[in-house]
């Protein structure tokens, strides 16, 4: 019998091959994802719940996991996600998807599940634009690029994702691209050990849409700009411009209760004293 | 408050207001999970909630909008739980998107719009009937839902039950379609004891790999697993064949989908719609009415009758899907048919569309400051048309 790619047995087979464009980021953090649980002894998925909004990111886990998957509304995914943990505290519920339904359309849910440190990892694949729709300008779109909508060049300053989930307080969050591999696997490797909210962005090549409008044309070119602008947190102390750089590495990591956790807390209390 | 014990159900007599009441209903249908946004005058509802769902084993949880709310209402349904949002007219409209969602993907949940003066922020402390309409096509797209109108504190309670009930059998979202003095009014409530209580629950897949979206002809209602219970399931808003994969290109898969969601409400109109009527056979004049204006045309019917005028009235305890049948019966009865309502015309055009020509329709339509229509105003109305 051939040997088959690991990862096949948490995919839908009859699926494939995926929808996404030649060089698009997806897979490799689908990759990345499946290798991670696949590291931590699982055989399926389970034990997950997957929840995804709108856009291209969106779609890596609905249809190709083979799992239980919530394919929501724009922007809503950590919203839905957040019910359904609350009413399935067993299931290990993580949202893959964009940074324009994370942090464009659904940023507000996305602050608010981090203070409220809420049971889930979510995982925000960043390509820097609205891909799906062709290329519109986003919120982590970097100053000055020329968008589909920018065709003058972007007057904005984009979103520090992992600076901004940090601080409303998130338990565990990091940030890699599609070219750190092994440190994502690491990543959501403890993410997915991890009570309350983590986040992990993944800045990801989008050449289609993004990419060929900069003079980077393909995933490879994308992925080496990457490869040059990281830097790890722990030498990036001194940076100011962080509009030139990718600062990489795990932001925080800390053990506060989870939601969930106290949420059943307040139940036990309630229902001891009215016994 | 100890002598509740952790109880469900709060069988016996209450002196309790309409928002209480709806709370506890929802708790009696087996309600278990409350996402929800503080808004006037629906809060109290979510206050409820939050004292109340913990001592049966529930979740409250206060969202950071109504969209967020009615968003983990969804995710809380597919993982099992009965569960309900609460708001007015401005949070109304923000979950709008995603009572379509819910519409689309057939996952029950109840949320109730206690109504208050809008558009926009409008007056939000006083009563009004506008969202007649944002109930039945708030979410774009063609679609059914079912829509409950309460006229008091015990309807609040038992319409809740009810709307659970309808949700569960359906899979439809249910809309408890309140206003702010039905909302605010205390009265005695009778909660009767759990066995007198009908609860449905959702009927479940008899094996893995059945069809959940379809499969069940034109007008049916496929059964509903959990999230984590082995099934893989494809759940979304994109049009999808009855595995749940996306087909969002092909015109079969989506007319056939489409057409049955919502006729799966059309064609049991007849086991869902719910009236009360005073006089039909017999009538000089109709009145069609719902919520708290029902309330005035009950002393207007004893007011008419002093004078001689039997009134015909139809109370809607089911808005959507309209009870055409009733309306058009009384129709053929009388010349004249008055719609009352806390409106500029609303609901009066849908039953001028189901009357015809049989019948002269008149709104009697109010607005501002949360004042009712009085029984003297619908009174007066009625000697109008008929010449006295």
């Amino acid at each position: 019998m051939a040997n088959k790619h690991f990862a096949l047995k948490f995919l839908r087979e009859e699926t494939l091959p995926t929808a996404f464009c030649p060089g698009c980021g997806n897979g490799i953090v689908m990759n990345c994802f499946l290798k991670a649980v696949e590291e931590l002894g699982f055989h399926d998925l389970s034990g997950f719940a997957f929840v995804s909004g709108i856009g291209c990111a969106a779609w890596c886990v609905s249809p190709y996991f083979k799992a239980d998957s919530l394919h929501t509304t724009h922007g809503r995914p950590i919203a839905f996600a957040s019910g359904l943990k609350l009413a399935r505290p067993e299931l290990n519920v993580v949202v893959i998807s964009g940074d324009g339904d994370i942090a464009g359309i659904g940023g507000n849910h996305l602050i608010h599940a981090a203070r409220r440190n809420m049971d889930l990892l979510v995982i925000c694949i960043n390509n820097f634009n609205y891909g799906m729709t062709g290329g519109q300008v986003g919120p982590t779109t970097l100053h000055g690029v020329i968008t589909t909508t920018t065709p003058y060049g972007n007057p904005e300053y984009p979103f520090d994702l992992a600076r901004l989930v940090e601080s409303a307080g998130a338990n565990f969050v990091a940030r890699w691209t599609t070219v750190h591999v092994r440190q994502l696997i690491n990543s959501i490797k403890k993410a997915l050990k991890k009570e309350g909210f983590r986040f992990i962005e993944v800045v990801s090549q989008c050449p289609t849409s993004f990419g060929r409008r900069i003079g980077k044309r393909t995933g490879r070119d994308l992925m080496k700009w990457f490869k040059e602008r990281s830097i790890h947190i722990s030498k990036a102390r001194d940076v100011q411009e962080v509009e030139d750089v990718i600062i990489v590495g795990e932001f925080v990591d800390r053990d506060r209760p989870g939601f969930v956790r106290k949420i059943h807390e307040i139940i036990f209390k309630v229902r001891e004293e009215n016994v | 408050m100890s002598e509740r014990k952790n109880k469900e159900v709060l069988s016996g007599v209450h002196f309790w207001q309409g928002d209480t009441a709806c709370a506890e209903g929802a708790i009696a249908a087996g309600c278990r999970f409350f996402a929800g946004y503080p808004i006037t005058p629906a809060s109290e509802i979510a206050e409820h909630m939050a004292k109340r769902l913990p001592e049966v084993g529930g979740i409250y949880v206060q969202m950071e909008d109504e969209i967020a709310s009615i968003s983990a209402v969804i995710g809380a349904s597919w993982g099992g739980l009965k569960s309900m949002t609460a708001t007015s007219g401005p949070g109304f409209s923000l979950m709008q998107e995603n009572i379509g969602y819910a519409c689309m993907t057939e996952t029950p949940c109840v949320i109730v719009d206690v109504q208050r003066a809008g558009p926009s922020t409008g007056q939000a402390t006083k009563a009004a009937q506008g969202d007649i309409m944002q109930a039945r096509w708030g979410t774009h797209g063609d679609h059914e839902v079912i829509v409950l109108s309460p006229n008091s504190p015990q309807e609040m309670f038992d319409l809740t039950v009810k709307a659970f009930n309808l949700s569960e059998i359906y899979r439809v979202p249910v809309i408890i379609l309140s206003d702010e003095i039905v909302g605010h009014m205390w009265e005695k409530v009778r909660v009767p004891s759990p066995e007198e209580i009908e609860v449905y629950n959702r009927r479940k897949p008899s094996h893995i790999g059945e069809p959940i979206f379809g499969g069940v002809g034109e007008v049916g209602v496929p059964p509903m697993p959990r999230i984590g219970d082995g099934f893989n399931l494809l759940i979304t808003g994109s049009t999808h064949n009855e595995y749940g994969y996306r087909k969002t290109v092909d015109p079969e898969v989506h007319r056939r989908l489409v057409t049955r969601i919502v006729n799966k409400i059309r064609e049991n109109a007849d086991k869902i719609i719910d009236v009360e009527t005073q006089n039909i056979e017999d009538a000089d004049i109709g009145v069609i009415s719902y919520g708290c204006t029902s309330r005035s045309v009950y002393d207007a019917v004893i007011l008419a009758e002093k004078e001689g005028i039997t009134v015909g009235h139809v109370r809607l305890r089911t808005i959507w899907p309209f009870p055409e049948k009733v309306v058009k019966e009384v129709a053929e009865r009388v010349d004249f048919i008055l719609v009352p309502e806390m409106n500029l015309g609303q609901l009066v055009y849908e039953v001028e569309r189901v009357v015809g020509c049989e019948a002269r329709v008149k709104a009697i339509s109010k607005i501002g400051g949360g004042e009712m229509i009085t029984p003297e105003e619908i009174l007066s109305e009625m000697r109008k048309l008929l010449g006295r």
